[in-house]
């Protein structure tokens, strides 16, 4: 469309998105917002016992802490954004309009938090006695309180994505902000990352407190009565954010708790869910009772279920709102839903700037042996059919790799001829069958092109380069000249540009 | 021919008034690149005193007090680039999008590259004592750094070029194709001579304020030490005389203004002479004088970027002020049609306009 179309055939755009946020979101609330005030109150409470013990296990999470954040948590922060801008500019684009000045407001934020954690990292050591090390510990808070601020805004973000609110109706950054989902997500999320960094905690204090020093039970025994404080929370908060998601979203559940192929197994995906959560418990109540029977190993049970089961949620936050990518707004293709009277009357290929081009691959699906005239019309159908495919579908699907259409077709028509007329028809109705597929953008002879393309799919396995591989043709409907003002019909069809 | 492909823009309005977030992109981003100077020149010049320190080990000491400055540096680097960032994203939709899509593998491959680099930088700091005894590979870890440190920047500058010229998208076929445009190359060297002079500068500042206890176990004088720093300083900003003007004559022709662009880099290059004397200056100080220009050549320096930011933004906008015409008249177009296409269907019309 009006973008160059970024692709990745095998591994999927939107694997790409998902493997930096989470690392992301694992981060941020494990080893930022949660860890941080943890930190603080260990480095104040040993200050208040006079007890050394605390003040080097502090510092020594802290440096941990510190050394991800500050590379992989602040790279993939920017990495999200990055990955978003290649795999849906559309969408990125018009958050930023909407919020620029969160973002704006955030990115202060972000700054005073890097000061903090470099000053309270590297004046551990020089700030020691009497009114500096006061001061050192309120850096801790403050550190605290900047990194829980940087979350609370981007949360906000995340709700208008669910459920823009009244931004559909005013378009003001308040009412975008103040999304219905906003309070909900972020009472979830505030508790979430305490009682990840409480878990991550246990899992490290065995790394930096020997086996029979008696220090290492005290240790364990706080971090295990400070995770389990903030359990409750989690509850009443994942209560409250279950409430407000959208009932439309909640039907999508079961497809995006597990995938389409294993949906039917939700039930027990949501129980093995519930033993994780109480494995958890299970071994934060040894911790704190008898924190000497707890196995070093042990710790590493809530450590990988509690990263697992945030990994998955995000993955669940992030299907649940298909088919929209922006509430009611923008469907998960990049295009909005005001377009589609235009696009479905006239046709995506009548709007769009750009082409990718046909691979040799693709080409060898058009018989070499046809009167040229023939071969020409063909390839020229083929491409438009492409297009559809890359600006319409792609934003999700690949060809043969992750989310392949060429898998979902397999499973429904198996070995038969992908026919251009089965496959048409189901791509018309699919959003009928299956509620998080948007509906198809383009018109009737779109439709047919899509279907060409979708049949050559079936005998031709070469992943398919984007446009950071092979380059751009530029759509004629694109080209430097304005289009006539009055609504005339489309324009000129697509044209491969590069033979 | 050249096809010059018009795509639409984003459908919403700007957030904020376009002055704000052109003062808001030009001044952070100096102030990004300043501190990317500070971590590459630092990563640089201490592996390269790391290795003069293995005949000599005061060297090996300061190739340590420089890299003690890095992780720091680097961390504010990347937080100042946040900022810069939004306002790209919001100023030039368009083009910075469609630069990042064409030369995608490489773009988003700076995620992975800055973690490695910067988890190497803190390797490289924090194990400097424990691998007393493995200096080569200690050094390689340095070097592995530097070399990261080097190649991303021409990730940056590929991209921020491509952007500027519409033409050329529908040519390029990814990253290799792009870099090799007229003026990348040129504008790379200009940073990188820029990363050592920056970094002399900051080697000034730090001793110079040093006490005598701190600097007597280090095997240097003061004077020697500040002598050091304004000559990574001088040589390399003496280079940018050469290499300047090349990235300015390479700089494709546009419409609009080469007469502001030509007044801008002239004012900068005669303060620029000004500031290269007075470091000259300063390295042949004797030890109670040097310094005494520290301050105004610091601040001949900040005019200068500032003048350097001040043209490049004048040329940005002179690449793309006419196609932004096209793209907002075809942006005006299409939403009149959509309109027109949903009165047609009887469907609502949301308010969102531009």
């Amino acid at each position: 469309m009006d973008f160059p179309v970024f692709h990745l055939d095998v591994f999927g755009n939107r694997g790409l998105i998902a493997v930096i946020a989470v690392l992301h979101v694992l981060i941020n609330h494990g080893l930022a917002v949660g860890m941080m005030p943890l930190v603080a109150c260990m480095e104040w409470y040993g200050h208040r016992k006079q007890d050394p013990r605390w003040d080097r296990l502090a510092y020594r999470i802290l440096f941990v802490s510190f050394l991800v954040t500050t590379t992989v948590g602040a790279l993939t922060g920017v990495g999200i954004w990055l990955s978003v801008s290649l795999v849906n500019p559309y969408s990125i684009g018009s958050l930023i309009r909407v919020f620029f000045w969160a973002w704006f407001v955030e990115w202060l934020v972000f700054i005073t938090e890097v000061c903090l954690i470099l000053a309270y990292t590297l004046t551990w050591k020089s700030w020691r006695e009497g009114a500096a090390k006061r001061r050192h510990i309120q850096l801790g808070f403050a550190l605290g309180i900047f990194s829980w601020i940087t979350m609370a805004i981007i949360v906000s973000i995340l709700g208008f994505m669910m459920d823009p609110g009244n931004w559909l109706s005013d378009n003001t950054l308040l009412s975008g902000f103040s999304n219905p989902v906003y309070l909900p997500q972020l009472a979830f999320r505030t508790p979430l990352a305490a009682a990840m960094a409480g878990i991550i905690a246990l899992f490290l204090i065995p790394f930096f407190v020997k086996r029979d020093d008696p220090f290492r039970n005290e240790a364990t025994r706080a971090v295990g009565i400070w995770t389990l404080l903030f359990a409750p929370f989690v509850v009443v908060g994942g209560y409250w954010y279950y409430s407000v998601v959208p009932a439309a979203m909640k039907d999508n559940l079961a497809v995006s708790t597990l995938t389409l192929q294993f949906s039917g197994w939700l039930d027990d995906f949501l129980w093995i869910a519930l033993a994780t959560v109480v494995a958890i418990l299970v071994i934060v109540q040894i911790a704190i009772k008898r924190p000497g029977l707890l196995p070093r190993v042990a710790t590493v049970v809530p450590f990988v279920a509690i990263l697992w089961l945030t990994g998955h949620f995000e993955r669940v936050r992030e299907f649940i709102r298909k088919p929209y990518i922006i509430g009611q707004y923008m469907y998960a293709n990049g295009l909005r839903v005001e377009d589609y009277a235009l696009l479905q009357r006239d046709g995506v290929l009548a709007y769009a700037t750009y082409s990718s081009p046909l691979t040799e691959a693709e080409k060898k699906f058009v018989p070499a042996d046809l009167p040229e005239a023939e071969r020409s019309a063909m390839l020229a159908r083929l491409q438009k059919g492409k297009d559809v495919f890359m600006d319409t579908c792609s934003r999700c699907h690949t060809t043969h790799g992750v989310n392949g259409v060429a898998g979902h077709l397999q499973r429904m028509f198996g070995d038969a001829r992908w026919t251009p007329d089965l496959t048409a028809d189901y791509v018309a109705n699919m959003h009928n069958a299956q509620p998080y597929m948007p509906p198809f953008p383009g018109n009737k002879d779109e439709l047919g092109f899509l279907a060409t393309y979708l049949e050559q799919l079936q005998g031709n396995r070469t992943p398919v380069p984007g446009a950071q591989q092979a380059g751009i043709d530029i759509h004629p409907a694109g080209e430097a000249k304005l289009a006539d003002s009055g609504a005339s019909g489309p324009a000129a069809p697509a044209q491969g540009a590069r033979k | 021919m050249n096809q010059i492909p018009v795509p639409r823009d984003i459908p919403l309005p700007m957030p904020a008034p376009e002055p704000l977030l052109v003062v808001l992109l030009v001044i952070f981003f100096l102030l990004h690149i300043a501190f990317v100077n500070f971590m590459v020149g630092g990563a640089l010049i201490s592996v390269w005193y790391e290795i003069k320190g293995l005949k000599e080990c005061r060297y090996d000491r300061l190739a340590y007090e420089v890299a003690s400055t890095i992780t720091a540096n680097k961390s504010i680097a990347v937080v100042l680039g946040v900022g810069p960032l939004l306002a790209i994203n919001t100023l030039y939709t368009v083009y910075f999008y469609t630069a990042n899509a064409l030369t995608g593998t490489f773009w988003i491959a700076i995620v992975p590259l800055v973690i490695v680099a910067f988890l190497l930088t803190y390797a490289h700091k924090y194990l400097w004592h424990a691998m007393e005894g493995r200096k080569g590979l200690h050094i390689a870890i340095g070097a592995a750094s530097c070399l990261i440190f080097l190649f991303i920047p021409l990730i940056f500058l590929t991209n921020v070029n491509l952007m500027l010229f519409p033409e050329k998208w529908g040519r390029v076929q990814g990253f290799f194709s792009a870099l090799l445009l007229p003026n990348v190359l040129p504008r790379y060297a200009h940073f990188l001579l820029a990363c050592p002079a920056m970094t002399g500068l900051l080697m000034v500042w730090l001793f110079r304020r040093r006490s005598e206890a701190s600097l007597a176990g280090t095997g240097w004088q003061r004077d020697e030490l500040m002598r050091t720093g304004y000559r990574w300083a001088l040589w390399p900003t003496v280079g940018q005389f050469v290499v300047g003007p090349v990235a300015l004559l390479t700089l494709p022709t546009t419409q609009g203004t080469p007469v502001t662009l030509m007044g801008i880099f002239g004012v900068a290059i005669l303060i620029s002479t000004w500031m290269t004397l007075l470091m000259f200056v300063e390295t042949r100080r004797p030890a109670a004088r040097i310094g005494g220009s520290f301050v105004s050549i610091c601040v001949l320096m900040v005019v200068v970027l500032g003048l350097m930011g001040a043209g490049r933004h004048v040329y940005r906008e002179a690449a793309v002020a006419p196609h932004r015409e096209l793209v907002r008249a075809k942006t005006e177009d299409y939403m009149r049609r959509v309109d027109e296409a949903n009165r047609a269907a009887g469907a609502v019309t949301r308010p969102v306009r531009p």
